[in-house]
């Protein structure tokens, strides 16, 4: 390489590290801020659920816990409609019909979350609340619909993150099945499969990916913020109840950040973006990883 | 002969529910469309563009501050990441295979995935915390951050798809590497290129949650990049969760100038990109 030619790659460099550093400082900030949370409490921060600013009392167990219930509820709900879309622009949708069909999932994914959370609360939330009035008494009985229909809550929440987390999955499922080898389905079809069995012989060759994909989802459900602050309710109790309000870590990071008034209150709530920020990371390296695997380097880009 | 029947009506139930999911998918958005569109016109209109929010209670106004706002820190947010993200890019594409670049590819794709919330606490720490003060400068930090990744992975993909040929043309006629990359790769590349920076200024004028403890809110008109500044996510925020029916038209309205920009940007980008199909196909 010539000399002139170093100069380039240290300037276009010194650039590159100014993006990977941002993670590492990112990290090193939120460690450093919720120190004084992290001292005081320890680990029993994860395991209370007294949330008392007032007394200064922090347990964020009510928030992990409404995080990772409205995530896998939407997770469960978001995931067969992601795949189906995805086979179905893949394999099945007539050829005109696909780019309005990637058009339309694109601008699912591409409107804003305070929209969806504006919709929530004057559209969605009101449908949820007639739906949990007409659920029969004898349902009622059971903990997943106990507590007054109030409509905002973790079932308002959860179907508002499948809304939101449904494209971001079907997007790389679908570029994950195109990485499936056409020989893979003629040789299905050959030997007589149905269009069902091929596609499903498919599925199993791309699962790899496709875990990778859902775990992509679930990444972006666990750090949405302003659609489930609005619609969740925002009521910090472990509540197994559909229709109980509840609460998300992210949701109270959004609401109390600016109120928090005393250092060991902010500290407490940095502490949680702390650990949001880890899990995300965790989740989203996982889901790299198996579409990485999956599909090489180049339909990873489709995710972003 | 009998399995043979349900092993084809398997089959078609099962291309039924794939249509069906399709059809589940497109009704929320038909119908988020619907009422952001309908509730969205009725409120929309030229003061919405031009004055100022009301008190309560005083009917009209409009939020022309937050649209300044907005302009200001998706401004700020783009002088921060063009640079860093077009400039990453371009050493992602030029010197792939190194460790550095597995390592700084990883970092992109994990700063995308990271919530936007936790980007937001982080430029509480280093733009508001020290100087006691919310501050356009630090909502414009947090919309940056954001961008970074985008734009650094949208550049490396289209400066990949830029034919060999014409680099090596450059080359041979003597052109360092800077040169061939700044003359003529990067020119080649340029429309997909601002396609996605578009698409990245879209993305984060939608953002909300970065915003809430950075820029803050400002119920005045200011140009001040020190001082708290209003945008329209925010006060679409404030007024969605106020019990005002004025306020909340206002939102309506907000909502849908919010949605049409997007729009528009995807639309321009789809244009973009099918352009670029088109190219890589000759």
């Amino acid at each position: 390489m010539r000399s002139r030619d170093i100069g380039f790659r240290l300037s276009t460099g010194a650039f590159a590290f100014v993006l990977a550093s941002i993670v590492v400082a990112i990290g090193f900030e939120l460690s450093r801020q919720s120190m004084l949370s992290i001292q005081k409490f320890g680990f029993d921060f994860w395991r209370t659920s007294t949330w008392d600013p007032v007394a200064g009392q922090f347990g964020a167990l009510p928030f992990i816990w409404g995080t990772l219930y409205s995530s896998i509820l939407a997770l469960l709900i978001a995931t067969p409609v992601a795949i189906g879309i995805a086979v179905f622009i893949s394999e099945l949708c007539p050829r005109i019909l696909r780019t309005p069909l990637v058009f339309l999932t694109e601008l699912l994914a591409a409107i804003p979350s305070i929209v969806y959370g504006l919709w929530g609360i004057f559209v969605l939330v009101p449908a949820v609340r007639s739906l949990e009035i007409a659920l029969p008494d004898s349902l009622r009985a059971l903990p997943l619909f106990s507590g007054p229909p109030l409509g905002v809550g973790m079932l308002s929440a959860a179907l508002i993150l499948a809304v939101m987390v449904v494209p971001f999955t079907s997007t790389v499922a679908r570029e994950v099945l195109r990485t499936v080898p056409l020989a893979q389905r003629e040789a299905a079809y050959a030997l007589g499969a149905t269009q069902f069995e091929a596609i499903r012989a498919a599925i199993f060759y791309a699962r790899t990916g496709i875990v990778g994909a859902v775990m992509l989802g679930f990444g972006r459900a666990l750090g949405e913020t302003m659609a489930v602050t609005m619609v969740i309710g925002n009521n910090p109790q472990v509540s197994a109840s559909l229709f109980a309000p509840q609460y998300t870590m992210a949701a109270v990071i959004a609401n109390e950040f600016t109120e928090a008034a005393d250092e060991l209150y902010l500290a407490a709530l940095v502490e949680i973006g702390l650990v949001l920020f880890i899990i995300t990371l965790v989740v989203n390296g996982l889901s790299r990883g198996l579409i990485w695997t999956m599909a090489g380097r180049k339909s990873g880009r489709a995710a972003a | 002969m009998t399995r043979m029947v349900w092993r084809r009506m398997l089959s078609s139930l099962f291309v039924g529910a794939c249509a069906i999911a399709v059809l589940v998918a497109l009704v929320p958005l038909a119908f988020v469309l619907f009422f952001v569109l309908s509730r969205g016109v009725q409120a929309l209109n030229l003061d919405f563009f031009t004055h100022m929010p009301l008190p309560v209670g005083e009917s009209g106004g409009g939020m022309a501050n937050s649209i300044v706002g907005t302009l200001i820190l998706t401004g700020l947010a783009a002088l921060m990441a063009v640079p860093v993200g077009v400039m990453s890019g371009v050493y992602l594409s030029e010197f792939p295979g190194s460790r550095f670049t597995s390592i700084v590819r990883f970092a992109a794709d994990t700063l995308n995935g990271v919530p936007s919330i936790v980007i937001g606490v982080f430029a509480y720490g280093v733009a508001v915390l020290p100087f006691r003060q919310f501050s356009a400068l630090a909502g414009g930090l947090a919309l940056g951050i954001m961008m970074i990744p985008i734009i650094a992975r949208t550049t490396e993909e289209l400066l990949l798809l830029v034919p060999g040929a014409l680099r090596e043309g450059a080359l041979a006629l003597g052109a360092t590497r800077a040169r061939a990359v700044f003359t003529v790769i990067v020119p080649a590349a340029l429309p997909g290129i601002i396609t996605g920076i578009v698409l990245a200024l879209a993305r984060v004028a939608g953002e909300t949650a970065p915003l809430l403890f950075t820029s803050f809110n400002n119920r005045f008109f200011t140009t001040e990049l020190t001082q708290p500044i209003s945008s329209v996510t925010v006060q679409v925020f404030t007024y969605a969760i106020s019990p005002y029916e004025d306020w909340q038209r206002q939102a309506w309205a907000g909502a849908l100038v919010l949605v049409t920009i997007v729009f528009i940007c995807s639309l321009m980008a789809r244009l973009a990109t099918s352009r670029v199909a088109d190219m890589r196909g000759r």
